[in-house]
C-alpha cells in the first residue's frame, strides 16, 4: 500500500485516495473547434509509461482535493506532489 | 504411553507441566513448550502423514517453517483447521490432530496404490491426461481431481474466533531475532529509534538457542536472554514474538501475523486469536536467517529423516532425540554440531561425510569424542517403508557421480545437511533482484530497492563473529539515519569454531540396477525424474519447469526445494545456477489464516451500514429490506403472507389509485453554491440551466466525456446563488467526484463550491392522486394548488415549526411532491404523514413499487444507465442543447453515435400478457436458431403493470423505434424461460406525461 502526501492534509495511507489517471491531459476549450482525433486523443489515447508517470490523485477520505504526484509505475516511488495550480519538476 | 525419547536434563520445556493432546485418536502427553510436532517425537511417532500425489508415508523433516510434510488437520478450541505445520503449532491441553490426505488411515491408506503406479504420474499427468474429451472435464476429470487431489478439510462452520487488525509506525522493524537481529535491534533501540522486533518462533534467539557458540563468556542462549531482557526495559522498543512478517510491500510497508491466542490454554472472548498487523517502518532490517538445505538420495522422503539442523533443535530445544541410532549425512561442518549432541546425550551416531578427509576444530571435536566418521561416503537409499530401518551407504567414487562400494547399515533416522541457504523471500518481495553467491552456492540479495537491508546469515553470512560485528554496525548506522545520534557500543567478543568450506555436492548418484524416487519437493512430491522428464519435453525456463512440474510450488513455496531444483535443472542443461535464474517469491511468505485477513470486517462489520432516519419505522411496519449501496432500504412492507410481487402490488396500485410515500433519503444530494453555479451546471448537463428562476426545479442529464450517460436528477434553485442537487442513490458518490475533478482541475475560474448533504436531509416522496390533499393537510397555510405550486415547483415551509423544503417532483409519473426536512426530523415527518393521510388511504412503499411506477412510465434508471447508453439510446435526445457545449457533447457527433439503427429503448411486453420477462433475457428473433443466435438486445427491466394488469419490460433493442409491432423471443438460458414478446413503446402510461402537471 502506497504512502501519499497530499499537499493539503501531509502524508497518508493509498486507503484514503481515489486514483485519477494522467494529470497531463488537457480537456479542449468548450465551444471550440475540436478535430475527431483531438477528441479522441483526449477521451480515450493515454499513455502507459514505464518510469516517471505525473498523474492525479483524489483525496476522497480526506480533505476532497484534487492534486497531482509524479510517480514512478515500475517501483511506485513518489518523488513528488503538488497541488494542482503548482508545477511538478 | 510414555515418552520414550524425551531426554532428561536439556531443553527449554516446562516438565513440571504435563500436557495431554490426542494424534488420530490416540491420547499422548507431552510438556508445557512442546510443539505438536516435539511432543510427537518424543512419543517416537514419526508418520504424520501421506503425500501429496504418491500417497508415500511421510514423516517430519524440519522444526520450523522449514517443514514440508507435517501438515496437520488440527482442533483447536472445537474449531478445525486443515493444513496446520506440527512444527509450529505449540502444545496446549486438549488438541487434537488428525493426518490428512490418506484413507481410511495414515498407517493403512488405499492412495498409495498411486506410489505402485508412479509411472503413470509423471510431471505434468494432469496436463496431459486430462485434455480430452471436452466434456469429461467437468463431470468425470474436475470432481476427481478435487477429490484426490487436496490436503486437509476446511471448515464450513461459522469460525467463531476473533480476529483484529493493527497499525502500527516505527523507525526500524527488525525480522527476526537470530545474533543478526538481536545485535542489530539493540544497537538502533540504544540511539532511541522506535524499533519493532518480530520472532516466528515463541522463544527469541533463533540459531543462538541451538548453536554451540560463545558470545561475552555467555552461551548464545544466555546472551539471547540478556540482550532481550534490556529490549524488554526500553521504551522505544516493541518485542514481539510468535509473529511471522509474512509480506513485504510498497512504501515499506509490511505485514505481520501474530498467534495472540491458540498457545493459550483458557482465553477471555473478546481475546483474539490472531492479529494481523500492518507495519509501515522508515528502515527495516531483514534478518531472517537462513534454512539447511537437504542432500538428495533414494527414498529420501521415508519418515525417520531429517535435516540436521532439525534433530540438533529437538535436543537442545525439547529434549526430544529424533532416533537412538543416527546416520549424519552432510556435505559441511554444521551438521557435526548435530552428531556431537546426540553423543553428549548418550547415542553413538555414524557421520557420513562426502568430502575427502577434513580438519577442522568441530571434526576433531567430533574424532575426539571417540564419534566414527566415514569421509568419502554417502547415503544412497534409506530403506524402509513407514519408518528408516537402515541405509545403504557407499565410498563415492573420486568424481562422485557413483559408488566404490554399497553396504547396508541400520539406523532409525537419518540427519542430513546440505548446507545453508539464506531466506531471501521478504527481499525479494521488496522488489530486489537476488544474485548468486558461489561460496554458499545460493542467492543472496542484490542491490535495495526500498529502504532495507538484509544481514546475517540471510545475505549469506555463515559465521556468528562477522554476523554480530556487521549487526551492530548496520543497526548503529540504520538509527543514525533516523535519530541522528551516534551510539557507541561494545561489540562482545565472539568464540566459534572455524568451518571448513562445504562440498558442492547436492545429490547421491543411484546404486547400480536400483531406481528408487529422489524427492526434491516434498511438499509438492516432485522427484528428480520429473524435473529430468520436464527437460527431455523441452521446457527451458525455469518459470515453466516449476509450473510444469508444480517444484517450490507448495505451500513452503520450495524453502527446502528451490536450490537443489535449481542445480538439477543446471546440471543437465550443462549450465551455472546463475544463468538458470530463479522464480519470484510472493506473499504471504507462510500461509495466513483467511480469518486474520479478514479481520473485524466479518458480519454487518462487513462494511458499514447506512440507514435513514425513519430505518426504525420501517422495521417496525415489516420492511423487507434491500441492499442498495451502504444504504438499507425497505423493499416492500409486507402485510400477511403477501409475497414480494404481491405487496408490490399493493403498494403501487395504491400509488396510482391514492397516495403512497416513498423513503428517498438515499438520494445523492449536493449543495452548490457560489456566482457562477448556473454556468456551472450549464456545463455539466446536457440541457439549459441559465435561466432557471428562484424557486424553480429542473430534471437534469449528465454525460460522461465520452458520450455516455453518467447520472440523471432534479435540481433546484433555491436562491440566486444556491442550487440543491439531486443525484441517483448508486452514483452519488461519483457524481461528486465529478463536480469537484472539473472545479478544481478543468475550470478552477468558476467561482462555486459543492459539497455532499445527503446525510443532512430526510426525504419523503408523496405520490398519487391524492397527495395534494395529504400536502395541504400538512400545510395548511401554504397554497398548495397547481397554480401556487406548479410542476417543477419549489417552496420553503414550515411543518408544525419544522423548516421544510417542498419540492414538486416525480418520479412515479404521478402527481406527485418531495419533501426534505433537516435529519433528526426526518421520523417525526414521516409519522406525521402517515398519521394526516390515514383517511386518504396513504401506504408506504419500497422500491419494488417504486421501480414498478417508473418502469410502467418509462422513466429510465440505473439498468438503462449503464455506461453504455446515449441520450438518444433512452429517449433523452429531448434533453440535449443544440446550442450550447457541455461535458461529452463533442462525442455525441461520433459516427458509431449518430448510427440509425443503435440499440434504443423500447417496451416489451409477453404476448400472453401472463409470463413476466427476466430481467437480462436476450431478445432474438429466431428461438431455435443455431448458437451462437444473434441478439438484437437485451431486457433490461421489468415490472407487473399495475395499470394494465399485465408484464411489462424495457428493453435495449437494436434499431428499437423501428422494431414497434413486431414480435420476437427473449430468451434467458439461466431462468430456462423463452417468451414471445411483442415491441411496444416504453411509455405504456400516460405517455404524454398529463398527471404529473394535473
Ligand atoms: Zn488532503
Amino acid at each position: 500500500m502506497l504512502h501519499i502526501k497530499c499537499p493539503y492534509c501531509g502524508i497518508r495511507s493509498q486507503k484514503e485516495f481515489a486514483y485519477g489517471g494522467d494529470a497531463t491531459v488537457k480537456r479542449p476549450k468548450l465551444n471550440s473547434e475540436v478535430s475527431d482525433k483531438e477528441w479522441d486523443d483526449f477521451v480515450y489515447m493515454r499513455k502507459s509509461p514505464r518510469g516517471k508517470h505525473t498523474e492525479l490523485w483524489h483525496h476522497i477520505s480526506g480533505c476532497r482535493q484534487w492534486f497531482k504526484a509524479q510517480r514512478d509505475t515500475t517501483t511506485h516511488e513518489i518523488f513528488e506532489t503538488a497541488k494542482i495550480n503548482e508545477e511538478i519538476k | 504411553m510414555t515418552q520414550s525419547h524425551r531426554l532428561n536434563n536439556i531443553g527449554l520445556i516446562n516438565r513440571n507441566k504435563k500436557i495431554s493432546f490426542k494424534f488420530n485418536g490416540k491420547k499422548l502427553f507431552g510438556f508445557e513448550g512442546d510443539t505438536l510436532a516435539s511432543a510427537l517425537l518424543a512419543n517416537n511417532v514419526h508418520l504424520v502423514g501421506r503425500s501429496f500425489k504418491y500417497h508415500r508415508p511421510r514423516g517430519l523433516f524440519g522444526a520450523g517453517i522449514d517443514e514440508p510434510n507435517a501438515k496437520l488437520q488440527v482442533v483447536i478450541n472445537g474449531q478445525s483447521e486443515p493444513n496446520i505445520n506440527a512444527t509450529e503449532i505449540e502444545l496446549v491441553e486438549g488438541i487434537s490432530a488428525t493426518s490428512q490426505n490418506c484413507w481410511p488411515s495414515v498407517e493403512f491408506d488405499i492412495g498409495a496404490i498411486n506410489n505402485f503406479l508412479k509411472s503413470f504420474f509423471p510431471a505434468g499427468f494432469y496436463y496431459k491426461t486430462f485434455m480430452w474429451p471436452k466434456s469429461f472435464w467437468y463431470r468425470v476429470y474436475e470432481p476427481f481431481i478435487r477429490k484426490a487431489a487436496g490436503l486437509g478439510v476446511g471448515s464450513t462452520e461459522k469460525d467463531k474466533e476473533r480476529y483484529e487488525h493493527k497499525y502500527e509506525y516505527c523507525d526500524l522493524l527488525v525480522t527476526g531475532s537470530g545474533p543478526s537481529g538481536l545485535a542489530s535491534a539493540y544497537a538502533a533501540a540504544k540511539s532511541g529509534a522506535k524499533v519493532i522486533l518480530a520472532e516466528d518462533k515463541p522463544r527469541f534467539g533463533g540459531s543462538l538457542l541451538t548453536d554451540d557458540v560463545n558470545i561475552d563468556n555467555l552461551s548464545g542462549k544466555q546472551w539471547a536472554d540478556k540482550i532481550i531482557s534490556e529490549l524488554k526495559e526500553m521504551p522505544n522498543v516493541t518485542l514481539k514474538n510468535r509473529s511471522q512478517v509474512f509480506g513485504y510491500y510498497d512504501h515499506n510497508m509490511l505485514v505481520m501475523f501474530e498467534r495472540t491466542g491458540d498457545h493459550l490454554e483458557k482465553k477471555s472472548k473478546y481475546h483474539p486469536r490472531q492479529r494481523l498487523w500492518y507495519i509501515r517502518s522508515k528502515e527495516v532490517i531483514l534478518s531472517t536467517g537462513s534454512i539447511e538445505r537437504p542432500i538428495v538420495f533414494g527414498n529420501n522422503d521415508t519418515p525417520g529423516i531429517f535435516l540436521a539442523s532439525a534433530a540438533k533443535e529437538y535436543m537442545k530445544v525439547y529434549g526430544v532425540v529424533v532416533g537412538k541410532k543416527p546416520l549424519i549425512f552432510t556435505n559441511n561442518d554444521s551438521a557435526y554440531e548435530t552428531a556431537i549432541e546426540f553423543k553428549k546425550n548418550g547415542i553413538d551416531p555414524i557421520i557420513l561425510d562426502t568430502r575427502e578427509e577434513q580438519d577442522t576444530d568441530l571434526i576433531n571435536d567430533a574424532k575426539n569424542q571417540g564419534i566414527k566418521i566415514k569421509f568419502s561416503h554417502a547415503v544412497a537409499v534409506a530403506n524402509g517403508y513407514k519408518k528408516v530401518k537402515s541405509a545403504k551407504i557407499g565410498k563415492l567414487n573420486s568424481n562422485k557421480t557413483g559408488f566404490e562400494n554399497i553396504e547396508t547399515v541400520e539406523c532409525d533416522c537419518i540427519c542430513v545437511s546440505g548446507f545453508w541457504t539464506p531466506t531471501v523471500h521478504l527481499t525479494s518481495q521488496s522488489g530486489n533482484k537476488l544474485k548468486f553467491n558461489k561460496d554458499i552456492d545460493a542467492f543472496v540479495p542484490d542491490k535495495s530497492k526500498q529502504k532495507e537491508i538484509t544481514i546475517g546469515a540471510a545475505n549469506g553470512s555463515f559465521t556468528l563473529k562477522e554476523t554480530i560485528e556487521k549487526s551492530f554496525e548496520s543497526g548503529a548506522n540504520v538509527a543514525k539515519k533516523l535519530t541522528e545520534k551516534e551510539v557507541n557500543i561494545q561489540v562482545p567478543s565472539v568464540t566459534e569454531k572455524k568451518q571448513k568450506t562445504h562440498d558442492k555436492f547436492w545429490c547421491s548418484p543411484l546404486p547400480k540396477n536400483e531406481n528408487p524416487k529422489r524427492f526434491v519437493d516434498f511438499q509438492n512430491d516432485v522427484s528428480v525424474s520429473d524435473i529430468e522428464l520436464a527437460l527431455r519435453e523441452g521446457y527451458r525456463s525455469i518459470e515453466h519447469v516449476k509450473r510444469y512440474t508444480t517444484l517450490g510450488m507448495a505451500t513452503d513455496q520450495g524453502r527446502t526445494s528451490n536450490l537443489n531444483g535449481l542445480q538439477l535443472v543446471s546440471n543437465i542443461e550443462n549450465k551455472i545456477v546463475p544463468e538458470v535464474g530463479h522464480t519470484t517469491f510472493r506473499p504471504p511468505f507462510t500461509p495466513v489464516t483467511i480469518g486474520t485477513i479478514v479481520g473485524r470486517e466479518v458480519g454487518h462489520h462487513y462494511m458499514p451500514t447506512r440507514k435513514s432516519p425513519m430505518h426504525e419505522w420501517h422495521i417496525k411496519n415489516n420492511a423487507v429490506f434491500v441492499d442498495a449501496g451502504a444504504w438499507k432500504r425497505p423493499r416492500y412492507y409486507k402485510q400477511g403472507n403477501e409475497n414480494l410481487l404481491e405487496a408490490s402490488k399493493r403498494e403501487a396500485k395504491n400509488v396510482r389509485e391514492n397516495v403512497g410515500i416513498c423513503d428517498v433519503t438515499t438520494l445523492g444530494k449536493i449543495d452548490i453554491k457560489g456566482p457562477d453555479s448556473a454556468e456551472f451546471l450549464n456545463r455539466v448537463y446536457t440541457n439549459a440551466w441559465m435561466k432557471l428562476p428562484v424557486g424553480k426545479a429542473r430534471y437534469g442529464l449528465m454525460l460522461r466525456e465520452d458520450g455516455m450517460v453518467m447520472d440523471d436528477g432534479t435540481t433546484t434553485r433555491i436562491s440566486e446563488n444556491h442550487y440543491h442537487m439531486t443525484t441517483t442513490t448508486a452514483q452519488a458518490a461519483n457524481v461528486l467526484s465529478h463536480l469537484e475533478y472539473y472545479l478544481q482541475i478543468v475550470w478552477p475560474e468558476l467561482n462555486v463550491n459543492v459539497v455532499s448533504t445527503t446525510e443532512q436531509w430526510a426525504g419523503a416522496a408523496i405520490a398519487g392522486p391524492k397527495s395534494r390533499e395529504l400536502l395541504k393537510k400538512l400545510f395548511p397555510d401554504l397554497d398548495v394548488s397547481n397554480e401556487g405550486l406548479p410542476f417543477m415547483g419549489y417552496v420553503e415551509s414550515s411543518l408544525f415549526g419544522v423548516p421544510a423544503k417542498i419540492f414538486r417532483i416525480s418520479f412515479s409519473g404521478e402527481l406527485a411532491y418531495e419533501i426534505n426536512v433537516e435529519s433528526d426530523y426526518g421520523l417525526s415527518t414521516w409519522e406525521k404523514l402517515m398519521e394526516l393521510g390515514k383517511e386518504l388511504r396513504v401506504q408506504p412503499y419500497g422500491t419494488e413499487a417504486l421501480s414498478t411506477l417508473r418502469i410502467e412510465m418509462g422513466h429510465v434508471a440505473g439498468p438503462e444507465l449503464d455506461g453504455r447508453t446515449i441520450p438518444s439510446d433512452v429517449s433523452l435526445d429531448g434533453m440535449v442543447s443544440k446550442k450550447k457545449d457541455f461535458i461529452g457533447k463533442r462525442s455525441l457527433v461520433k459516427e458509431a453515435f449518430i448510427k440509425n439503427d443503435r440499440q434504443k429503448i423500447v417496451g416489451l411486453v409477453p404476448t400472453d400478457r401472463k409470463s413476466s420477462i427476466p430481467e437480462g433475457s436476450h431478445i432474438v428473433s429466431d428461438k431455435n436458431a443455431k448458437l451462437p443466435n444473434p441478439k438484437l438486445g437485451h431486457v433490461s427491466s421489468s415490472c407487473w403493470s399495475v395499470e394494465n394488469n399485465n408484464p411489462f419490460s424495457l428493453a435495449i433493442m437494436k434499431d428499437g423505434k423501428n422494431m414497434i409491432g413486431k414480435k420476437f423471443f427473449a430468451v434467458s438460458p439461466v431462468h430456462k424461460k423463452t417468451i414471445e414478446v411483442e415491441v411496444i413503446s416504453s411509455h405504456y402510461v400516460d405517455s404524454k406525461g398529463e398527471r404529473v402537471r394535473s
